[in-house]
């Protein structure tokens, strides 16, 4: 077994795991060269996450055997992979929020002794200067920004002398210009000769950093492509499965009248700070308004606002010339508002984790029935519909959502809000970190409830398919309005300047 | 290479999530729990130089052996039993209510004001008006932690914790002073009270048990069939979901937190009332039933008819090692040693119906064998 001797940093053979009766990777072979980046791609639940986590010693394999550097090893903990010099970044930070860049680079070390020395700073600007990262250690990490925040956890696995990176979707967070701020640092730790491993559902993105392609579908790893020799669309057909058309539909939209009318809108958070600042917009019928803007810009507060959960401080939210301020949320319901909220754990707001399908449908409208008792029945035939419509996977519906892949979560949620019937739908992150199939399940439906007349906002996160998807996009930053444009006229970079050049006129605000 | 090369780790066993387990498999693992936490507790009886085997007969035999030890069996199980659904309630909303001992009490004393002051009233009228009083009364202190939840975000376990000894003082202060019995000569004790305030028996006991058996069943239905119940089981899940649904998140913890206490002191007003304290309210009148329901609750996995078997069973083992005890002449801690045996048996059960532990060394060796 010694044949790789150092051509792969990671080689990993039959790798097996399972999860009570979830197979969540079955026999899966991948490997890494140095100085190579591999990206990972394959539809939500197709198991990369956990394959990674294997790597990062959170998770054992059940079968099958890893080599590093071609040398076979067990790792039994996170602590075994740092010595094998293998560092996650995980797709949820983990940084003490009230530390400085240097101190959350310093948690954990075993090394520095009982001490924390003055010289930590010193030592972190060093390695910064090495690699040509930027930061600032003396930084505490509540005032970073996203994206220096992952800088702050790509230094702490160099740190820790990690010279095989895995990045769990580093760029589901990041506007267009720190992606490529991000891609130009990993092309450097290339040349230096480590070995990344990225996952990401974006195709664009892997075609344009990845030097090969392992593709995972349902927990096996289906084949291994050159990105050279490759397209999006053999991409996505051998990750999906079947061939698919990749172009998001967009039908003229009908307008009808105004849905919404915001005027002079301001929110203020927990602390009397205003989070959104003097907006207004209106929403019609038959038309996706997207809502683009750096993520914490006061999307939720807005979202929340119009269904009557957050306080308004000024200005007014019209439902058909009807002021819907000081309705309670469940009136705002009832009038044909709905919301679909997709938080970063997925399951947060909207649906009960541990309930099972059938019981989470009835969350809106279980009080719909007459009687004290809640009515399960029809709830079930609701969602055996919705199983079978947005095809969720799922052993039945009698099962708890938490079981449910993140994906499949997502379609529950927002198939309970279409089944509703609103006429005003509003999306928050419908599609975050959903795959491609999924994706477009969303974006068809959503096209559909607009083609039926719903007011649909859309507040998202990649810009690539709000340009496809929406008619028009409204661009928040730091909760005030920096341009409202028609998606068919403006460009990628014209947005995500909205958005930053925004974002260093708030700071300079503050 | 098709089969699996090797099983993963220098460790010889890990720990690996198992599959939902079918009923049957689960009782049947429950069963065995029970019998190995016996054999534990027979292997301890045996150590202080007891037969275990007459010893368990005993306290089975003391439990059932003649209607009088029979209906002493009940008296025990019925607080505890009335106790265990109203925390239920809390703990299904994940409101750790670890006050049902004071919310106990304080049914206990609302209902004694009115047995003491009110006595004349005609019988069945006096016994409905205490029911009320001792439902309002134990609800009123569970409102109290739940209004600071909702307010002041307060920790419940804390104030709910305290409370349970500012109930007990207020007996201690009502026995010695405002309500403390002339007649009872020096003594320090609250009067009996009027027989028109005892509870009415049906075959021999208080009519509590009949209570207990139709709270049973309406806490079934309640949390699982009913929209307040549902709305339990959505808060206890998130507070943000339910809020996105549009419930009024501090109305439903308020509601159910009064509820839960309001059954607590339910159970105090029935245990003052009934046969089992002679009809007196005394320091001793929980006695420290409110700390047990909780872990009845949990053992039952807060399902009502899981209460009433759980409780039941707890019933058995306190009363029969109590006979046990004494005709052994045993420490009366003997009993507790048993509980905590057993409780450790089945609590750590629970980790075998949830994970397996795979074996992974041998058979790594033998692939590897294989594999060259």
């Amino acid at each position: 077994m010694q044949q790789n001797k150092t051509e792969f940093a990671i080689e990993l053979k039959g790798i097996t795991k399972t999860f009570g009766s979830v197979v969540a990777n079955h026999n899966i072979d991948l490997s890494v060269k140095q100085g190579e980046i591999l990206a990972l791609l394959g539809e939500n639940g197709s198991g990369k996450t956990t394959l990674m986590n294997m790597l990062s010693g959170i998770y054992r394999p059940d079968s099958g055997s890893i080599y590093v550097n071609g040398k076979e090893v067990f790792i039994n903990s996170p602590e075994d992979a740092k010595k094998l010099g293998i560092g996650m970044i995980h797709q949820h930070f983990k940084l003490v929020d009230v530390l400085s860049a240097a101190d959350n680079i310093y948690i954990g070390s075993k090394k520095e002794g009982f001490f924390l020395s003055g010289k930590r700073f010193d030592k972190i600007t060093e390695l910064c200067e090495k690699t040509g990262l930027e930061i600032d250690p003396h930084k505490p990490v509540y005032s970073m920004s996203v994206s220096e925040k992952q800088t702050v956890e790509i230094i702490k696995v160099l740190y820790y002398g990690a010279n095989i990176l895995i990045l769990d979707e580093p760029t589901a967070v990041l506007t267009p210009q720190e992606t490529q701020k991000l891609f130009s640092i990993m092309r450097n730790m290339k040349e230096a000769g480590c070995a990344i491993i990225i996952i990401t559902h974006k195709l664009n993105e892997v075609l344009e950093i990845s030097d090969r392609v392992t593709i995972l579908r349902k927990g096996e790893s289906v084949a291994t492509v050159k990105t050279a020799e490759t397209t999006a669309k053999e991409l996505t057909e051998l990750m999906v499965g079947h061939s698919v058309e990749l172009s998001i539909d967009r039908p003229e939209p009908d307008r009808g009248e105004v849905l919404l009318t915001v005027t002079h809108l301001s929110i203020a958070n927990d602390d009397n700070v205003d989070v959104i600042k003097d907006i207004s917009f209106e929403l019609y019928e038959g038309e996706i308004l997207g809502v683009a803007g750096v993520a914490g810009s006061g999307q939720k507060e807005l979202c929340e606002a119009i269904t009557g959960l957050q306080k308004i401080r000024q200005g007014s939210i019209l439902y058909k010339k009807e002021n819907i301020e000081g309705k309670s949320p469940r009136d705002i319901i009832k009038l044909g508002i709905a919301m679909s909220f997709i938080p970063e754990d997925r399951l947060g707001m909207g649906l009960a984790a541990s309930m099972n399908i059938t019981d989470n449908m009835l969350l809106k409208s279980y009080r719909d029935s007459s009687t004290p008792f809640v009515d399960r029945k029809s709830a079930a035939e609701v969602a055996e519909r919705i199983v079978k419509d947005l095809e969720i996977a799922t052993p039945g519906i009698n099962i708890p959502v938490r079981r449910l892949s993140g994906g499949n979560v997502q379609k529950v949620l927002l198939g309970r809000e279409i089944e509703s019937a609103p006429k005003v739908l509003i999306t928050a992150y419908a599609v975050r970190g959903l795959d491609i199939n999924s994706s477009y399940t969303i974006y068809d439906n959503i096209n559909i409830q607009k083609k039926k007349g719903v007011g649909v906002l859309f507040i998202g996160e990649d810009l690539d398919v709000m340009l496809e998807l929406c008619d028009r996009i409204m661009v928040l930053c730091h909760g005030e309005i920096t341009g409202i444009v028609d998606a068919k006229n403006v460009t990628k970079e014209q947005l995500g300047l909205l958005m930053t050049a925004a974002v260093k006129e708030g700071e300079a605000h503050e | 290479m098709n089969k699996p090369l090797k099983l993963g780790g220098e460790n010889r066993f890990h720990v690996v999530k198992r599959a939902e387990l079918p009923f049957k498999q689960t009782a049947l693992l429950y069963i065995l729990a029970i019998v190995l936490a016996l054999v534990a507790g027979g292997i301890f009886i045996l150590c202080i130089g007891h037969n275990p085997f007459s010893f368990y007969a005993t306290l089975i035999s003391g439990c059932f052996r003649s209607k009088l030890a029979f209906v002493a069996l009940i008296k025990i199980i019925m607080p505890l039993l009335l106790t265990t659904l109203g925390v239920a309630v809390a703990f299904k909303m994940k409101f750790w209510n670890i006050g049902a001992e004071g919310q106990f009490i304080m049914g206990a004393i609302c209902a004694t004001y009115f047995a003491l002051y009110w006595g004349d009233m005609p019988h069945f009228l006096l016994v409905i008006v205490m029911m009320l009083a001792g439902f309002v009364g134990g609800g009123i202190w569970g409102l109290i932690p739940a209004y600071f939840k909702c307010r002041f975000d307060t920790n419940e376990t804390l104030l709910t914790l305290m409370l349970n000894y500012i109930a007990l003082y207020i007996v201690q202060y009502l026995r010695d002073g405002p309500w403390r019995d002339p007649a009872a000569g020096g003594f320090l004790k609250i009067a009996k009270h009027p027989e028109s305030a005892w509870l009415d028996k049906l075959f021999g006991i208080d009519i509590t048990w009949v209570i207990c058996i139709i709270l049973v069943v309406i806490m079934f239905i309640y949390l699982s069939y009913t929209k307040q119940g549902y709305e339990i089981a959505v808060v206890g899940d998130s507070h943000n979901t339910a809020r996105y649904a549009g419930m009024n998140v501090k109305g439903i913890i308020l509601r159910t937190m009064f509820i839960s206490a309001a059954v607590c002191g339910l159970a105090g007003m029935l245990q003052v009332t009934g046969d089992a304290t002679s009809h007196t309210l005394t320091m001793g009148i929980a006695s420290g039933v409110g700390f047990t329901a909780i872990i009845v609750a949990w053992l039952a996995k807060l399902n009502p008819f899981g209460i009433l078997l759980v409780s039941t069973f707890f019933g058995i083992l306190d009363k029969g090692s109590g006979v046990a005890e004494s005709t052994f002449g045993l420490s009366s801690s003997v009993a507790d040693v048993l509980q905590g045996i057993i409780l450790f048996f089945i609590l750590g059960l629970d980790f075998f119906i949830r994970y397996k532990i795979v074996i992974s060394k041998s058979e790594h060796e033998e692939t590897k064998e294989a594999a060259k």
